[in-house]
């Protein structure tokens, strides 16, 4: 089965870090995908830019409305996601589990539906 | 009896012992617990249809799998053309083949159906009733009438759980021994919460409810025979078993509510205490404690009052200190200020109590206000006593325990005028 895991966490508090620790989250994320690519269960994955650059897009009567930010203020924001193929459940959580996100944040396990 | 009662009667045997064993059969394959649960009540329908004719078959179990099979083909055709998709049902119809094919012996897959109901991405709430509705077949009404919620909430509650294992791809499967610890908990409370349910109803006048009590017993030592080898099981089952072992002896011959300190122990059942005790034995052998084993040792000591004609309050203390310790819950430092007060008196329990005030979600807790009027009542300060059973008895759904606090309440008053009073 498919999964996307969808990685929140407090923009703000990353902004504050210093290189050193910026660096080696990235390199948390580097062995992170790189295990996830061996094993054979990455399908896809990215960060996003920061929720500032978010624009949102709605249409309503035919006429669409373009709203400057995200779709929701939240305290923690969207900030990259993943798409696996596992065998079950069991398997995604441990995937994200293992996110160095899910240290910062909270990750958000969503079965792709299949169509 | 007429042959249809008969036919009815043998199908309504093989429902009961073999239920669970094909659903989860059936559903383990496919994760789709709902096509499962169609595919098998289909099956039971043409036994009732067949059976009288062709007489009750040999082997009721494998007869009622080959109709489901043939019944989830069936609708995977007419799904197929419905819509083209490629159906989980197909995948069953072939795994069912193979299995018809290669074994006479259906494997036993309910504890991997426990496993997959108790999983911590299902609502805590649905776990319980969707561990009964799956391995015992009650359906949605009697679960509902069991757990007081409305039938149209559990049907929606049940559904949407059956829905999530299905699209969310929740495994049927024992998890790896890093983590069946955690896991096995929420089954084991799952059964728990069961057994608690039918626990409330203590005269057993709601028959479905006592049958709750019974049913998680039966599912404890399920587990218990699929996982002979975990202590929390054995805690569990020894617990049900000690608390059910007390239920003739909760009620006087008038109906009125009998505490357990003033029970008699010739009224409890001694087998099922001898068999609580047996497995408690096993499960501390292990060197494993836990949650379910101090509380099945509470009772065990409670029991042990049959014999010793009274209560070891110490040893009982130092079992809750364990227990809260382990989980830091509040009803357990209820029951260990009640311990206390036993041991040095009124006034320690009382302040073991107050230093719980500050917990917001004691104010309408019924055992809190029941234990601060217990031990008030053993102070001078009858009217704080007074008002503790009054608010006890206003947050108390049993008519019964609402009698018997306001039978202590009238007490309470009547001490007060017959006897002089120290600060008087």
């Amino acid at each position: 089965m498919r999964y996307m895991l969808l990685i929140y966490q407090n923009e703000a508090a990353r902004q504050g870090a210093s290189e050193r620790q910026m660096a080696e989250v990235m390199g948390a994320y580097i062995a992170y995908t790189k295990a996830m690519r061996e094993s054979g269960a990455y399908v896809a994955g990215d960060p996003l830019q920061p929720s500032s650059t978010a624009t949102t897009v709605r249409v309503a009567d035919g006429r669409s409305k373009v709203l400057n930010g995200p779709y929701a203020e939240t305290k923690e924001q969207l900030g990259g996601y993943y798409i696996i193929d596992v065998p079950d459940l069991d398997a995604a959580l441990s995937w994200a589990a293992r996110c160095p996100g899910a240290q910062y944040g909270a990750l958000e396990v969503r079965p792709i539906r299949p169509l | 009896m007429t042959a249809g009662e008969e036919t009815r009667r043998a199908v309504e045997r093989v429902a009961r012992q073999s239920y669970g064993k094909l659903l989860a059969f059936l559903a383990a394959r496919t994760r789709d617990l709902a096509a499962a649960e169609d595919a098998l009540a289909d099956a039971f329908t043409c036994a009732l249809a067949a059976w009288p004719e062709q007489g009750a078959p040999r082997s009721p179990e494998a007869w009622l799998l080959a109709t489901a099979k043939r019944r989830a083909i069936d609708t995977d055709r007419r799904r197929r053309t419905r819509d083209g998709a490629v159906d989980p049902l197909l995948l069953l119809a072939e795994e069912l083949h193979a299995a018809a094919e290669a074994t006479t012996e259906i494997p036993d897959d309910r504890l991997r159906l426990m496993f997959a109901c108790a999983h911590p991405a299902i609502d805590p709430a649905a776990r319980a009733p969707l561990i009964l509705q799956t391995v015992l077949g009650f359906d949605a009404g009697a679960i509902a009438s069991a757990f007081l919620t409305a039938p149209a909430a559990m049907r929606q509650r049940l559904v949407r759980a059956k829905r999530k294992i299905r699209d969310a791809g929740i495994p049927f499967r024992v998890p790896d021994r890093d983590e069946l610890g955690e896991r096995l908990d929420a089954v084991l409370d799952a059964i728990y919460a069961a057994f608690a349910e039918g626990w409330t109803d203590p005269a057993g006048t709601l028959v479905r409810r006592r049958d709750l009590a019974d049913e998680a017993i039966w599912l404890g030592r399920l587990v218990l025979a699929l996982l002979p080898d975990e202590p929390e099981a054995l805690g569990l089952v020894a617990l049900m078993l000690h608390a059910e072992a007390r239920r003739p002896a909760r009620r006087d011959a008038l109906g009125g509510y009998v505490p357990l300190a003033e029970q008699d122990p010739q009224h409890w059942q001694a087998a099922l205490i001898e068999e609580g005790e047996a497995l408690l034995r096993r499960a501390s052998a292990m060197g494993r404690i836990g949650r379910f084993q101090l509380e099945a040792a509470v009772q065990s000591a409670h029991a042990a009052r049959r014999h010793t004609g009274r209560i070891d309050w110490r040893a009982i203390l130092t079992l809750y200190d364990a227990l809260l310790a382990e989980t830091g819950s509040p009803v357990v430092a209820i029951n260990r200020a009640v311990a206390l007060g036993e041991i040095e008196g009124p006034d320690a329990g009382l302040a073991a109590l107050d230093r719980l005030a500050g917990d917001r979600r004691l104010g309408d807790y019924q055992p809190y206000w029941a234990a601060r009027a217990g031990l008030l009542a053993r102070t001078a300060d009858d009217g704080a006593a007074d008002a503790a059973y009054e608010r006890a008895i206003g947050l108390e759904p049993d008519p019964a325990v609402r009698r018997f606090l306001a039978e202590r309440r009238a007490g309470l008053a009547a001490a007060a005028v017959v006897k002089p009073r120290s600060d008087a």
